[in-house]
């Protein structure tokens, strides 16, 4: 591959961090704020989108900012993988923080500068994740993300904010100091570089052992992709206002951690040397048991943004899953889930967002007959579930379908069966929320009748996610082209 | 003045100038504060010009009045000691503009009294860094210690009794380390560095010379309170004056460790502790993993901040001998590394507690609420120390980190890899368990509904915050000039044949 030394991968990472200078100084102006925030999201957007076209061309960008370790530098690069997940992250960014206007307005929350800031802080992160070229950096973006996202998480500043930060802290911090910061120095130890290859940089440099541990701490390590049993954060991460569970806890930083996993298994170990020491399996077992296992939780769940968690914990494992086939329509599959759940799911949490703002409901028992007060939120909701169960016409079907392909290809039957069983098992925890919505007569007798739509700055946003559900699945190429590239790599 | 002479104006001018400020501060107090700060910019401006001299141009040594060695004063300014003083007097910079604000507040009528100690304290951690002489290492070491000891007293509530404590403690390290030499010199009959050097090899290996050895590590690890020899620390480090702890605190420990590489790399060889003594090396790597782990607890243990702190100075101190001992260049490379980084982690958490006792008085954690609105800068500057402990890159703290944990892979020392591990967790659980009180609860009186002035922003004096913010961005810095502070200083310090 062939990659141009350019300043433009790092001012896309840079505009955002620098943004809260301005976010901070128009504390007293929320209108100002909110401004900025829009026009940085706008310009981190364009930048990033502005790399796409080399990229397609099978080109690059590369900067190095300081050489830290012997061979191992602060430096960014743009490739495939990358710019595929930046390029969905930065575009659900412009939404949500329109959203986030309207939410934060509608309840009148304290601290919102702050809020911002924050935001901000962690979606430079977050495309420096996608943009790290070695494992050095994006550890430090991903630190920077468990940092960034604490204030976020913890906004409300009570005695439950509290202990979910806690426990946000201790899962993301505890295991990436405890496991991936060990691993990397092994890694670095055996190979001398910590550069993203393609093919990988161990084949050849350590045994089947060492490599099957290395694997376990670095799929345990990046929490932040919630495998079974470091996934108690992200339920608890839901005290959070709701867009910061719709997009952070949604998108940006539990995809960070998948992104994270896949990265390592396709540019260090190298999927040629995973499925050579026979490893992929280690993959696809915590991979389903986490699917399987969440997708029951979810069902009991009564809150609905903790349904939402749960089912983002299964989701997230059909990824590593893909990815765990070590085929090439498994990889496939994987990658494209990402994206994928990526719209369902913030669709799915910014309704729920809106019948917060809207109603003062939480639970799911309590929202009987919303869906006919709320008609837009409620049909949104239903295509994202659609697409998140994974049923045509929508963007969903597609990742869904590439993984039983992948499954079939590599002969793993029961894993076809793993994704059979669990798309029905969301069904089964989506299709009742919609039903209670539209058809369910509400209990006290009157069917509140003052409840009305939230407030625009919330309707468009979910909407537009929405619908780009529907297009996705009609338009697949862009997306499906970067995959191609990462997978053929 | 000529340009190599450019190190003894760094040494000489804290050391006249300390009696300067005696007499002038008798009469005008005034003209204390910016006496010091004028010595001591002068003084760093002077390491710095050495510092740079010894990038481009190497080392050199220096003979003190032209007397020559065995019998003069002899000097080394190479790459680790033109580094090492360029720490020690910016350092003592930094702390210096947040001293002058609280010893001001603290001690008022005898600020001239405390700053004659402080300048001749500075002077004789100087004097360490640069010195080529066993002997003059303990002149210097108790020049340093007794006017360390002057300034603990001068501190809040039992200060005298925990002077008193290092003062014994200190004095039995002194008397180790002399009694060391004394075998040393009866062995070889010269106490010059290079000169010992040269003859100790020649020399049979007996218990003599082990003896010797043995008196002169354990006096500097009593010095430099390791484990298990730390106890004085504590109570030491927390009741002295903020504006001395600010300087003590970074420095102290740190130069001794220094000591302790000089010691057994410029006098005895590697080939002496690590292979002759291969046991003992073993031994040595194990107590210290033991010690990193057993201060972690005990700082778990602390209920205020400037106590919880002591103990990971302790634990910090197992992180640099284990390195050291480690026998193997990445291990050195991260001690000496975390030398660096860590005297600039503790200033930096030691300037800012300085800026929070300016207007809170006691540290204890329940004191600490809400302070994220009442101080934002300040505690924005902990937060940066608090990751850089952790080991977050890119703060320093992780890097040097990162090469010990390297060392520790190499040499096989599971134990100790697993130790800083240990205490990278703990240190996340201590620093946000600060970070969570002073984000969170708010104080009793806005729970009562009065004193609203608990949510106004309400930060120490400009002096004291500076000093912290440039601390803060220090950390930083270094840990993005890692690259090229191993690559053209330290990669010199690490002893041929590792």
């Amino acid at each position: 591959m062939n990659l141009e030394p350019s300043y433009w991968p790092l001012a896309a990472v840079l505009i955002s961090l620098l943004g809260v200078v301005p976010i901070l100084l128009s504390d007293r102006r929320p209108n100002l704020r909110e401004a900025w925030t829009v026009l940085i999201s706008l310009g981190k957007f364009t930048i990033i989108a502005a790399l796409l076209p080399a990229v397609l061309e099978g080109g690059g960008y590369r900067i190095t900012l300081a050489e830290v370790l012997p061979g191992v530098a602060i430096a960014l690069r743009v490739d495939a993988m990358g710019m595929y997940f930046a390029l969905v992250a930065s575009f659900l960014w412009i939404l949500t923080s329109i959203y986030s206007i309207g939410y934060m307005r509608a309840l009148d929350e304290h601290d919102q500068t702050r809020y911002y800031a924050s935001f901000a802080v962690a979606m430079s992160a977050t495309v420096g994740v996608a943009f790290s070229a070695n494992l050095l950096t994006l550890y430090l973006f991903y630190e920077m993300l468990s940092l960034s996202t604490y204030p976020l998480v913890t906004h409300k500043q009570d005695a439950e904010a509290r202990s979910a930060g806690r426990k946000y802290l201790t899962y993301l911090l505890g295991t990436s100091v405890a496991f991936t910061l060990p691993a990397m120095i092994l890694i670095y130890t055996l190979t001398g570089t910590l550069d993203f290859t393609a093919g990988g940089i161990l084949a050849g440099k350590a045994d089947a052992s060492t490599v099957s541990l290395l694997l376990v701490l670095l799929v345990f390590g990046f929490a932040k992709a919630a495998v079974m049993p470091f996934h108690g954060w992200l339920p608890a991460a839901m005290v959070a206002p709701t867009p910061v569970s719709s997009f952070l806890h949604g998108v940006a930083v539990v995809k960070v951690g998948v992104f994270s996993i896949l990265r390592m298994v396709f540019f260090v170990f190298g999927t040629g040397l995973l499925a050579d020491l026979n490893l992929g399996v280690v993959l696809t077992t915590l991979a389903s048991i986490t699917v399987l296992v969440a997708s029951l939780v979810a069902l009991t769940q009564d809150n609905l943004k903790r349904r939402l968690a749960y089912s983002t914990i299964g989701q997230l494992s059909y990824m590593i899953l893909g990815a765990g086939m070590l085929t090439a329509a498994g990889m496939t599959g994987g990658l494209l889930h990402l994206s994928m759940h990526a719209f369902g799911k913030i669709t799915l949490f910014l309704c729920a967002g809106a019948i917060y703002i809207a109603a003062h409901k939480s639970n799911i028992s309590e929202m009987d007959g919303l869906g006919r007060r709320m008609p837009v939120t409620y049909g949104a909701f239903f295509l994202a579930s659609l697409s998140i169960i994974g049923m045509p016409p929508l963007g969903g079907f597609l990742s869904k379908w590439s993984l039983v392909v992948g499954a079939i290809d590599g002969g793993q039957l029961l894993l076809v069966a793993v994704v059979l069983v669990s798309s029905m098992l969301n069904a089964a925890y989506f299709f009742p929320i919609v039903y209670r919505g539209f058809f369910a007569r509400a209990a006290d007798g009157n069917g509140g009748e003052e409840i009305r739509e939230a407030p625009l700055l919330c309707l468009i946003p979910l909407s537009i996610t929405a619908l780009f559900c529907l297009a996705l699945f009609l338009w697949p190429s862009v997306l499906l082209q970067l995959i191609q590239m990462v997978v053929s790599s | 003045m000529s340009a190599t002479n450019l190190h003894m104006y760094a040494l000489a001018t804290p050391l006249i100038g300390a009696f300067a400020v005696m007499v002038v501060g008798r009469f005008s107090r005034r003209a204390v504060a910016p006496m010091v700060l004028g010595i001591l910019s002068f003084s760093f401006a002077a390491a710095l010009a050495v510092f740079l001299q010894v990038l481009s141009g190497g080392g050199f040594r220096y003979v003190v009045g032209n007397w020559l060695a065995p019998y003069g004063i002899e000097l080394s300014v190479d790459h680790l000691g033109s580094l090492m003083q360029l720490l020690v007097s910016g350092v003592a910079l930094t702390a210096s503009v947040s001293a002058v604000k609280s010893v001001a507040k603290d001690l008022e009528e005898r600020q001239h009294l405390f700053f004659t100690l402080y300048l001749i304290l500075i002077a004789g951690l100087h004097g360490l860094v640069l010195t080529a002489d066993a002997f003059n290492v303990y002149v210097l070491l108790e020049i340093a210690s007794i006017t360390a000891y002057g300034l603990i007293a001068l501190g809040r509530g039992r200060a005298v009794v925990s002077s008193f404590n290092y003062v014994i403690m200190g004095s039995t390290g002194a008397c180790f380390y002399l009694l060391g030499i004394g075998y040393l010199y009866i062995l070889t009959g010269t106490l010059n560095m290079a000169d010992l050097a040269r003859i100790i090899p020649t020399l049979e290996s007996g218990a003599a010379l082990a003896t010797a050895f043995a008196f002169c590590i354990v006096g500097l690890w009593i010095k430099m309170a390791f484990f298990p020899l730390h106890v004085w620390l504590p109570n030491a480090y927390s009741d002295m004056p903020d504006g001395a702890a600010v300087l003590v605190a970074p420095l102290m420990t740190k130069v001794t460790i220094y000591l302790m590489i000089r010691f057994m790399f410029s006098i005895f060889s590697p080939a002496y502790e690590f292979i002759q003594h291969a046991g003992v090396q073993q031994i040595v790597v194990g107590v210290a993993a033991l010690g990193i782990v057993c201060a972690s607890a005990m700082a778990i243990a602390q209920k205020n901040l400037r106590r919880m702190l002591t103990y990971l100075i302790i634990a910090e101190v197992g992180y640099m001998v284990g390195g050291v001992w480690l026998a193997n260049a990445q291990g050195m490379t991260g001690a000496i590394l975390h030398i660096v980084n860590d005297a600039l982690m503790t200033l930096c958490l030691f300037l800012a507690v300085s800026a929070i006792a300016y207007h809170e008085g006691a540290l204890d954690f329940d004191r600490l609420r809400g302070l994220f609105r009442r101080m934002p800068v300040t505690m924005a500057a902990l937060v940066v120390a608090a990751l850089s402990m952790i080991g977050v890159p890119p703060t320093c703290g992780f890097f040097s980190k990162w090469y010990l944990l390297l060392g520790g892979i190499e040499a096989g020392q599971w134990l100790y890899v697993g130790a800083l591990i240990f205490s990278s967790l703990v240190n996340a659980v201590l620093f946000f368990r600060v970070i969570e009180i002073a984000y969170f609860r708010t104080p009793d009186e806005v729970a009562h509904g009065s004193g609203h002035e608990a949510l106004q922003v309400r930060e120490a004096p400009a002096a004291m915050l500076q000093p912290l913010v440039l601390a803060a961005a220090a950390l930083i810095g270094v840990g993005l000039a890692t690259g090229p502070l191993v690559q053209h200083v330290i990669r010199f310090a690490v002893p041929v044949g590792f």
